[in-house]
């Protein structure tokens, strides 16, 4: 188990060890999706690559309508 | 003389349309996508916002066709440049595309944008390769350090973003126009049809509208009616309008009345 924060919330995550298992995990849609993990962007195609690790600051964000 | 007829050209890219539409605050995705296509627009806004993990299938822009029009992300929410630069590179990462609508307002009450923030973060996202189009009172000085700086459009307000009150900066926004070597997108605080075609038949290049579209009684209709006004102050600015005058200028003839007049 890892504790991690996402969107500014404290997490207990065991059974993702990446940001795409972790979006499974939560039922995250990838679609429409940024992820960025400890101030960096996670690029779209490397969320499957990307590991996550006890500590780690982890935000996602996506579009929604706005002017 | 009467100005070009030809499309908006933003950073090389044309658009027929003139009128920019932003997404937010429709009644429901049906709608939004309904009234996007009525009002002719080829160039969206969207937000970026933290998912809500409770409810992480948000349907706010599911509707939303992308291969009809080029997505403007903003960076609303940010109060300073340094998270407007991080809201721009979030936004160039879902995009692909590095076209941004710059916007630095930190307080919540007129959410006025900040110009020396603003000023800063165009600085910095043009050098890193964005094209931005930065939100900014109707300052004339302040349009032409954003072109100066690299920005590709300057978007003076209206009025507060929201507000429906119309071209209350209308005397800076000339002079904006008159100054400018960037298209001016007349953004926020247009509330009617007319408040649109006003701004076009001033010579803005554009006019960015959310609220008085999303909110309307009928949306769909309302997005027409905006095109048909954005697209009626173009025909009028080509056309050249009549100089105001003090007097009146008769329309009919002063001769050949059916009367006798004494001389």
């Amino acid at each position: 188990m890892i504790r991690i924060s996402i969107n500014g919330e404290a997490h207990e995550i065991s059974g993702a060890a990446t940001v795409g298992e972790l979006l499974t995990l939560l039922n995250v849609p990838p679609a429409n999706l940024v992820v960025e993990r400890n101030g960096d962007v996670v690029a779209p195609g490397r969320l499957a690559q990307t590991p996550i690790a006890d500590g780690d600051v982890i935000e996602l964000v996506r579009f929604v309508g706005g002017g | 003389m009467p100005a070009e007829h030809g499309p908006l050209v933003i950073a090389g890219v044309e658009f027929a349309s003139r009128l920019l539409v932003g997404t937010g605050k429709f009644p429901d995705p049906r709608v939004m996508a309904a009234a996007l296509d009525a009002s002719g627009t080829q160039l969206v806004t969207a937000a970026l916002r933290r998912v809500d993990l409770q409810n992480p299938h948000d349907p706010t822009l599911s509707h939303l066709d992308l291969t009809k029009y080029r997505l403007l992300p903003n960076t609303s929410g940010a109060r300073d440049a340094d998270e407007a630069v991080r809201l721009a590179r979030l936004a160039r990462a879902a995009t692909g595309n590095n076209w941004i609508k710059l916007e630095v307002t930190p307080e919540p009450t007129y959410l006025l944008p900040d110009p020396v923030e603003t000023l800063k973060a165009a600085e910095r996202l043009v050098q890193d390769g964005f094209v931005v189009l930065p939100y900014m009172n109707a300052d004339p000085i302040l349009a032409r350090r954003l072109a100066d700086v690299g920005c590709a459009t300057v978007m003076p307000l209206a009025a507060p973003i929201g507000s429906a009150r119309g071209l209350r900066t209308r005397d800076q926004i000339e002079i904006i126009i008159a100054q400018a070597t960037v298209p001016v997108v007349v953004d926020a605080g247009l509330g009617l049809p007319s408040h649109a075609a006003e701004a076009m038949e001033m010579g803005a290049d554009a006019v960015l509208v959310n609220t008085a579209i999303a909110i309307a009684d009928d949306p769909v209709q309302m997005a027409r009616a905006f095109k048909l006004a954005a697209e009626a102050g173009v025909l009028a600015r080509l056309a050249g309008a009549a100089e105001t005058t003090a007097h009146a200028r008769a329309s009919s003839p002063l001769t050949g009345f059916l009367r006798n007049d004494t001389p």
